[in-house]
């Protein structure tokens, strides 16, 4: 029985992270930046859960399990509210590129 | 060597997505793409025995998440792929350099393990009954205050996203 060692779970969801956060910095869509910011979070849902794969007791692999769960939560709650934001600027402006919009800089 | 096999194809499926979610110059395609990347992690929790957290990807994510998306991208007109230029040129080797760093650092990382290298768990760690049993006894106060978090933020898009009355 050869089963998948953690460092190919590990290095899958480093590549994913790393796609997520080049798109965060490269694009200019807010809701595209929202989406590659929903890669990352899946790539650290993945090492939770393959961490919890190895370990030994109980209670430490029943955590990582509930840990994804409240990044399920944080998920859903920023995706509601960055959405939220994202209509209300482009009401205000008609248009969401992230480099015009600058109401907060002093 | 199934397994292997199966993962290994996953990944590809998984990584090739991601990709198109990034590179792709049309915002619609984009949030398609990543329906896919969803799909396909839902399937290697699948076959890292977290069956629970499975199906709760596929739905929480590939069904609501997706659906305020692209909810958001025909609410707004944004689906033509020239209805602003994506990429700023720019910067466009800064986050190649940043990111390439961080792929460095976490790929050269995990390469030195210190956790055992063969799978612990039993398979039924990820059901509901363990997961929800733990849950509602050791992390009820953290499980509280994600429905707080929840409520907040609920309750914030409403407001923003509500016309003013004047």
């Amino acid at each position: 029985m050869d089963a998948v060692p953690l460092n190919a779970y590990l290095i899958l969801s480093a590549f994913l992270f790393v796609m997520g956060a080049i798109g965060v910095i490269v694009k200019r869509n807010p809701i595209v930046m929202f989406m590659c910011i929903e890669l990352m979070l899946n790539a650290v849902n993945l090492t939770f859960l393959a961490f919890a794969r190895y370990q030994t007791e109980l209670l430490t692999q029943v955590a990582g399990h509930v840990f994804v769960l409240f990044v399920f939560g944080v998920a859903a709650a920023e995706v509601a509210v960055g959405l939220g934001i994202i209509t209300v600027i482009f009401r205000l402006r008609e248009s969401i590129d992230v480099d015009e919009v600058t109401l907060l800089r002093g | 060597m199934g397994e292997r096999v199966l993962f290994f194809v996953l990944a590809i499926v998984a990584i090739l997505s991601a990709g198109g979610v990034v590179f792709s110059r049309n915002p619609v395609r984009s949030a398609l793409l990543l329906v896919l990347n969803f799909f396909t992690l839902a399937l290697i929790y699948f076959s890292l025995s977290a069956q629970f957290i499975g199906v709760l990807q596929v739905i929480v994510y590939a069904g609501a998440i997706m659906v305020l998306f692209l909810f958001v991208i025909m609410l707004l007109n944004l689906g033509s792929p020239d209805a602003m230029p994506q990429e700023r040129d720019l910067k466009r080797p800064l986050a190649y350099l940043i990111g390439f760093g961080i792929l460095a650092t976490l790929v050269s990382q995990s390469l030195a393990l210190l956790i055992p290298a063969t799978p612990q768990a039993s398979p039924d760690v990820g059901t509901a009954r363990v997961i929800g049993l733990a849950l509602f006894t050791q992390w009820a106060y953290p499980l509280l205050l994600m429905g707080v978090l929840l409520t907040v933020g609920v309750i914030g898009s409403i407001l923003l996203a509500r016309r003013r009355a004047s």
